[in-house]
C-alpha cells in the first residue's frame, strides 16, 4: 500500500525561513525589555543609592563625614555633568554647629511644642522646618553656600533617625519622619477613598438607574486622566481652604489636604477595579439570591460584594500603592514638613515628595543624593511587593473562587 | 480500504491526537485515494476537524498539542522532523468553515498566497487569479469588481473565494471543514457542484454534517465517534449497508 | 418569604426596611460624592481657566515672571516630549503585545514573567521613574555615548538632562499602557484570518505583517494615544530629566532641554512670588494640560468602542 507517488515533495526540504527565525528572535527580545526594565530600574536606583556604604563602612562613631552642598542658582542649568561631590574628605570639622544651619528657611516654628510632641528626640537645636512651599523656593533663592559640618554620629544612626535636615551644617537623614508622613497620608487617602469608592461601585453596578450609570461611571474615570500635578494644584487652590476654614487649622496645607488630593487620584483606580470584579460576579449569584427572597440591598452587601471581595482587595491594595508613591500631589499639596509628628493637622513630607523636591537640587553623586535615591530604591521594593502581593495572592483567589462556577 | 486502482495520496496509521492530556483521536488509521472526494461525518466533538487539521498542521498552532503514529501524503510522514510546515501548507489547502475573506480586494484575497514565496510578474499572477476564480465559478459574477474589498460579497460569494485563494496555491491536497454550513441552500448547490468538478484536479476532504451532501458529493465516506474512526468504505456502502451498529444508527437519525 | 405570619409589620422587619434604606442610602451618597468631585474639578477648570486663553496665550512665551504672555514653550516642549516617547516607546510596546499574543506559549515561564513585569512596571511609582532616568539613561547611557565620543564634563553632548531622556523615560512609564492596548487590539484578529493566511502557506511572520499587524492599526493607534496622554500629563519622572521652567530658546535637538506644560503649572502654582496674580495664568495652564490628556483618550475612546462595535458586527 502507499506506493510512492510521482509528485514532487516540495516539503521535504525543510527551508530555513531565516527572515521567520530573525523576526521571531527580535520580538522575543523586544518582549524581554519589560523584564529587563524591571532589573534595570531595580539596578541602576540601587547603584546610585550605593555611595552610601562607602559612607556606613567608614563611619565609626568618630568618623567624620564631611558633605558640601552647592545650591544651584534659579535659573543656572541644573549641576549635572559632575558625578563626584566636591569632597568627601575627611577633615575635621568643628563638632556641633547649633543653630543657623539652614538659613534659607524662611519660616522657622518654635511655636509648635504643643502640637508636635515628639519632636525633639534627637537633637539639641531647635527644630526648623518649612511649612508649605517655602521650603523649595527657599533652595532655589540660596546661593552657592559653603559649610563644613561633620556627622556626629554613623550615618546608619542619623538615617534611621527622626530629622530630616539634609541641607543644613550638620546634615540629618533621619527617614523616620518621611516614612511617618508617608504613612500618615497614605493611610488618610485610604480611609477616604476605599469607602468612597466602593460604595460608589456598588451604587453604579446595582442600584443606579441605567441613564445615570451611563453618565457616572465615565465621569468617575475621567477623573483617573487629571494629571496629578493638577490634582495637586487643585488642592493647594481649593482643598487647602477648605480644610482650613472646615478645621480651622494653623497651617494651610497639611495631612489632610494631602490626604485628600491623594484620595483623589486614587478613588477612580479603586472605583474602577471594585466595578468591574462586582460585575464579573457571575449573575446566577445574584438571581438565585433575590430568588431566595433576599432583596437587592442584602444581595449587593451580602452576596455580590463578599465575592467579589478579592477583586476589592486588589483594587485597595493598588490604591495604596499608588497614594504611597504618588509625588506630585504630596509634593503639593502637604507643606513639605518633615515634622516626626502623629498629628493629622500639620504639615507632613512624604517619600516621594522628598526626592522630587530635593534631587533638582542637589550635587549629583554626594551623599545627600545617594540618600533620595536610597529612598528611591524602598519606593521600589513597596510598590513592587504591594504589585506582587496583589498578583499571585489575589489572583490566586479570584481564580479559585470561579472555577468551580463554569 | 481503498481498491487497487485508486492511487493512495494519503496514509494514516495509529494516528493518535492529543490536546493536552485529552486525547481527541484514537489509532486512526485510513487511505485516502487520489482525486476522489472524501467526506467525513460523525456527531459534534467527535474529532472530525482535528483529523482533518491534523493533516495539513494546522493543529501546530494551537499549545500543548500532541500526536503519536504516522499521517503521509505522498509517502512523506509530515510530522516528521525535516517536513517543511509551511511548504507542506502549500500542498494541503484548507477552507474554513467562516467564510472570512481578508479584509482586503478580492483580487488580493486571491493572489494572497502568490505573493508569498516572493514578487512574481503581474501579468502570471493575473492569469492565475484569473483561473483560479474560473474553477470557484466566481469569475463571472466577480470580473468587473476585482478591486472591490472582498467584504462585499455575499456569505456564498465569499466561501467561493475562498476556495478560489485555496485553489490559486495549486495545492494537490484540498481540506474542506464544514464548508457550507454557514450558507443558504442556493449558494450550497454551487459549492457541491464546484467540488464534483475539482476533484479531477485535487483530493478533497470534506467534512459535513449534512448526510445527504457527503452522499450527494463524496466517493467515500468515513463516520467518526468520540475520538474513533468506526467505519470508513464507499460512500454508497456506508449509505446501503453500514457495517457498524454505530454507523447505522448515526445515518439514520436514530443516534442520541 | 410568601406567607406572613403577622399582618402588621413587626419591629425587626421595620429594623431590616431601615437598615436597607440605609444600606443603599449610603451608596448613593458614596456615588454622588465621587461623581460631583470629578465633575465639580472639571467644571471648575473649565470656568476659571478658559477665559484667560487667548491666541496670545498659546502662541507666545512667558513674560515678566510668567504672570504675563503665554505658553508655548511648554506646549511646544510638551509635543515635542510624548511624540518622541512615541516613536520610542510604540514600536517596543507593539512588538511585546506581538510576543504576547502571537509567540507567546499560554503558560511558558518567559511569558508569564514579560506578564508580571509589565503588570510591575504599571506599578512603579513615577517619581522612581525620575531616579532612573537619571541613573540610567543621563549617567550611564548618556554618560556612556560622551565617553565613546571623547566628551564630558561641561562639554558632554549626551551625558546630561535632556529631552531624549526624559522621553525615553517616559517611554518606559507608558510602556504598559501601549502594551495593554495593542494586546487588546491584536486579540481581536479574528483567528480565523490567521489559520486561513497559515492555511495558504504563509509563514508566521508573513502572517503578523500582512494580516494581523493591518488588521490591528487602529488599535495600535489608540494604544499610542492612550500613552500620549498618560505621559503629556506625568511631571514627577521627568522634573530632573530634562524639564526646566524657563528656557530662552525653544528646544531644537533632543538633546536640548525643554519647557513642559505639567511641570510649568506646578511652578506657577508654587513658586509664583504673587499669587493673585499668576492665578489666570495658572487656571489657564491647567485647561490646555487638560484639554490636551482629556482630549487624547476622548479619541481613543471614540477610536476604541469603534473597533469594538466592528468586531461585534
Ligand atoms: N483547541 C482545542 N483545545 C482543546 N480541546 C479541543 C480543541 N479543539 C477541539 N477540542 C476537543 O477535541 C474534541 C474533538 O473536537 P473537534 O473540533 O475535532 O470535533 P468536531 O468533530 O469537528 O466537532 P464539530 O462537528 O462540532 O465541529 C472535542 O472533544 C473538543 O472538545
Ligand atoms: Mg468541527
Amino acid at each position: 500500500m502507499a506506493p510512492q507517488s510521482t509528485g514532487s515533495h516540495p516539503f521535504r526540504r525543510r527551508k530555513r525561513h531565516i527572515g521567520e527565525r530573525i523576526a521571531e528572535f527580535l520580538i522575543r527580545l523586544t518582549a524581554s525589555v519589560s523584564i529587563l526594565m524591571i532589573f534595570l530600574i531595580l539596578v541602576f536606583v540601587l547603584r546610585e543609592a550605593w555611595g552610601i556604604v562607602s559612607y556606613l563602612s567608614g563611619s565609626s562613631p568618630t568618623a567624620q563625614t564631611e558633605v558640601t552642598v552647592h545650591k544651584s542658582n534659579t535659573d543656572a542649568p541644573e549641576t549635572y555633568g559632575d558625578s563626584q561631590p566636591d569632597s568627601y574628605g575627611e577633615e575635621p570639622a568643628p563638632a556641633n554647629e547649633p543653630e543657623s544651619y539652614n538659613p534659607d528657611v524662611q519660616e522657622t516654628i518654635t511655636d509648635t511644642s504643643g502640637i508636635v510632641p515628639t519632636e525633639t528626640s534627637s537633637s539639641d537645636e531647635p527644630e526648623s522646618y518649612n511649612p508649605d512651599v517655602t521650603d523649595y523656593t527657599a533652595t532655589d533663592a540660596g546661593t552657592e553656600k559653603e559649610s563644613e559640618p561633620l556627622i556626629t554620629k554613623t550615618l546608619s544612626q542619623n538615617i534611621v533617625g527622626e530629622v530630616w535636615q539634609p541641607i543644613s551644617s550638620e546634615p540629618k537623614y533621619g527617614i523616620m519622619p518621611l516614612i511617618l508622613g508617608t504613612a500618615k497620608t497614605t493611610f488618610l487617602a485610604i480611609l477616604i477613598a476605599a469607602p468612597l469608592a466602593i460604595l460608589a461601585a456598588i451604587y453604579t453596578a446595582f442600584f443606579a438607574p441605567r441613564r445615570l450609570r451611563e453618565i457616572m461611571k465615565p465621569v468617575i474615570e475621567l477623573l483617573a486622566g487629571f494629571p496629578s500635578v493638577v490634582v495637586g494644584f487643585f488642592c493647594l487652590m481649593l482643598v487647602a481652604d477648605f480644610v482650613q476654614s472646615t478645621f480651622g487649622v494653623e497651617y494651610r496645607l497639611n495631612a489632610i489636604v494631602g490626604g485628600i488630593g491623594l484620595a483623589i487620584a486614587i478613588v477612580p483606580v479603586i472605583f474602577t477595579i471594585t466595578e468591574d470584579s462586582l460585575m464579573s460576579v457571575p449573575k446566577t449569584y445574584r438571581e438565585a439570591s433575590l430568588a431566595l427572597g433576599a432583596t437587592e440591598w442584602q444581595t449587593a452587601f451580602k452576596v455580590m460584594l463578599p465575592a467579589a471581595l478579592p477583586g476589592v482587595v486588589a483594587a485597595v491594595l493598588l490604591g495604596v500603592g499608588r497614594a504611597f508613591g504618588e509625588t506630585m500631589i504630596a509634593l503639593m499639596a502637604t507643606g513639605n514638613a518633615a515634622v516626626y509628628s502623629g498629628s493629622m493637622l500639620e504639615p507632613v513630607r512624604t517619600l516621594a515628595a522628598t526626592i522630587g523636591a530635593e534631587m533638582g537640587e542637589v550635587i549629583w553623586g554626594s551623599l545627600h543624593y545617594n540618600i533620595l535615591f536610597m529612598l528611591g530604591v524602598l519606593l521600589f521594593l513597596v510598590s513592587f511587593t504591594i504589585n506582587a502581593l496583589t498578583e499571585f495572592f489575589v489572583k490566586g483567589m479570584l481564580a479559585k473562587k470561579f472555577q468551580g462556577e463554569a | 480500504m481503498a481498491k487497487e486502482q485508486d492511487h493512495s495520496k494519503i496514509h494514516t496509521k495509529d494516528f493518535n491526537f492529543y490536546y493536552g492530556d485529552n486525547r481527541a483521536l484514537h489509532n486512526i488509521s485510513v487511505e485516502i485515494p487520489e482525486h476522489k472526494v472524501v467526506a467525513f461525518i460523525g456527531p459534534s466533538g467527535c474529532g472530525k476537524s482535528t483529523f482533518l487539521r491534523s493533516m495539513n498542521r494546522m493543529n501546530d498552532v494551537i499549545d500543548g498539542t500532541r500526536t503519536e503514529g504516522i499521517i503521509q501524503i505522498n509517502g512523506i510522514d509530515i510530522y516528521d522532523k525535516t517536513v517543511d510546515v509551511v511548504e507542506l501548507r502549500k500542498l494541503v489547502g484548507m477552507v474554513f468553515q467562516k467564510h472570512i475573506p481578508f479584509p482586503k480586494s478580492i483580487y488580493d484575497n486571491v493572489a494572497y498566497g502568490l505573493y508569498l514565496g516572493g514578487k512574481k510578474p503581474k501579468s502570471e499572477v493575473d492569469d492565475i487569479v484569473e483561473q483560479s476564480l474560473r474553477r470557484s465559478a466566481l469569475w463571472e459574477e466577480v470580473k468587473d469588481r476585482l478591486q472591490d474589498s472582498a467584504m462585499s460579497l455575499s456569505g456564498g460569494q465569499q466561501q467561493r473565494l475562498c476556495i478560489a485563494r485555496a485553489v490559486a496555491v495549486d495545492p494537490e491536497v484540498l481540506l474542506m471543514d464544514e464548508p457550507c454550513s454557514a450558507l443558504d441552500p442556493i449558494s450550497t448547490a454551487k459549492i457541491e457542484e464546484l467540488i464534483g468538478e475539482l476533484k479531477d484536479t485535487y483530493t478533497i476532504i470534506i467534512v459535513t454534517h449534512n448526510m445527504q451532501q457527503a452522499a450527494r458529493v463524496s466517493d467515500y465516506t468515513g463516520f467518526f465517534y468520540m475520538g474513533n474512526l468506526v467505519e470508513f468504505d464507499k460512500t454508497r456502502s456506508i449509505f446501503t449497508t453500514p457495517a457498524k451498529k454505530e454507523t447505522e444508527d448515526y445515518i439514520t437519525g436514530r443516534f442520541g | 418569604m410568601a406567607t406572613l405570619r403577622h399582618s402588621g409589620t413587626t419591629r425587626s422587619e421595620l429594623n431590616k426596611k431601615l437598615f436597607g434604606y440605609f444600606a443603599v442610602g449610603i451608596t448613593v451618597i458614596g456615588g454622588f460624592v465621587v461623581f460631583g468631585t470629578a465633575l465639580f474639578m472639571l467644571l471648575h477648570f473649565l470656568v476659571k481657566g478658559l477665559p484667560h486663553i487667548s491666541w496670545e496665550f498659546l502662541s507666545q512665551a512667558p513674560r515678566n515672571n510668567n504672570t504675563e504672555g503665554g505658553i508655548f514653550p511648554a506646549i511646544y516642549g510638551t509635543t515635542f516630549l510624548v511624540l518622541t516617547m512615541a516613536l520610542l516607546g510604540v514600536p517596543v510596546g507593539t512588538a511585546t503585545a506581538l510576543y504576547l499574543t502571537e509567540y507567546a506559549k499560554q503558560n511558558s515561564f518567559f511569558a508569564k514573567s514579560v506578564r508580571f513585569a509589565v503588570n510591575t512596571l504599571a506599578g512603579v511609582p513615577s517619581i522612581v521613574f525620575g531616579l532612573f532616568g537619571v541613573g540610567f539613561f543621563v549617567q550611564f547611557v548618556g554618560g556612556g555615548l560622551d565617553g565613546l565620543i571623547g566628551k564630558g564634563g561641561s562639554s558632554a553632548v549626551f551625558g546630561h538632562p535632556a529631552l531624549i531622556w526624559a522621553s525615553a523615560t517616559l517611554s518606559v512609564l507608558t510602556l504598559p499602557v501601549v502594551i495593554v492596548s495593542v494586546e487588546e487590539a491584536l486579540r481581536a484578529v479574528p483567528r480565523e484570518l490567521r489559520e486561513a493566511s497559515l492555511a495558504l502557506g504563509a509563514t508566521k511572520w508573513q502572517t503578523i505583517w500582512k494580516i494581523v499587524l493591518p488588521n490591528s492599526l487602529t488599535g495600535i493607534l489608540t494604544g499610542s494615544i492612550l500613552a500620549v496622554g498618560r505621559g503629556a500629563g506625568e511631571v514627577a519622572p521627568i522634573i530632573f530629566v530634562g524639564a526646566v521652567y524657563s528656557l530662552p530658546e525653544l528646544p531644537t535637538s533632543v538633546t536640548d532641554q525643554f519647557m513642559h506644560l505639567g511641570y510649568h503649572l506646578f511652578v506657577l502654582a508654587t513658586q509664583s512670588p504673587d499669587v493673585e496674580a499668576a492665578a489666570p495664568q495658572q487656571y489657564a495652564t491647567t485647561v490646555v494640560l487638560l484639554l490636551l490628556t482629556f482630549g487624547l483618550n476622548f479619541t481613543a475612546t471614540i477610536i476604541r468602542s469603534r473597533i469594538r462595535k466592528k468586531r461585534l458586527a
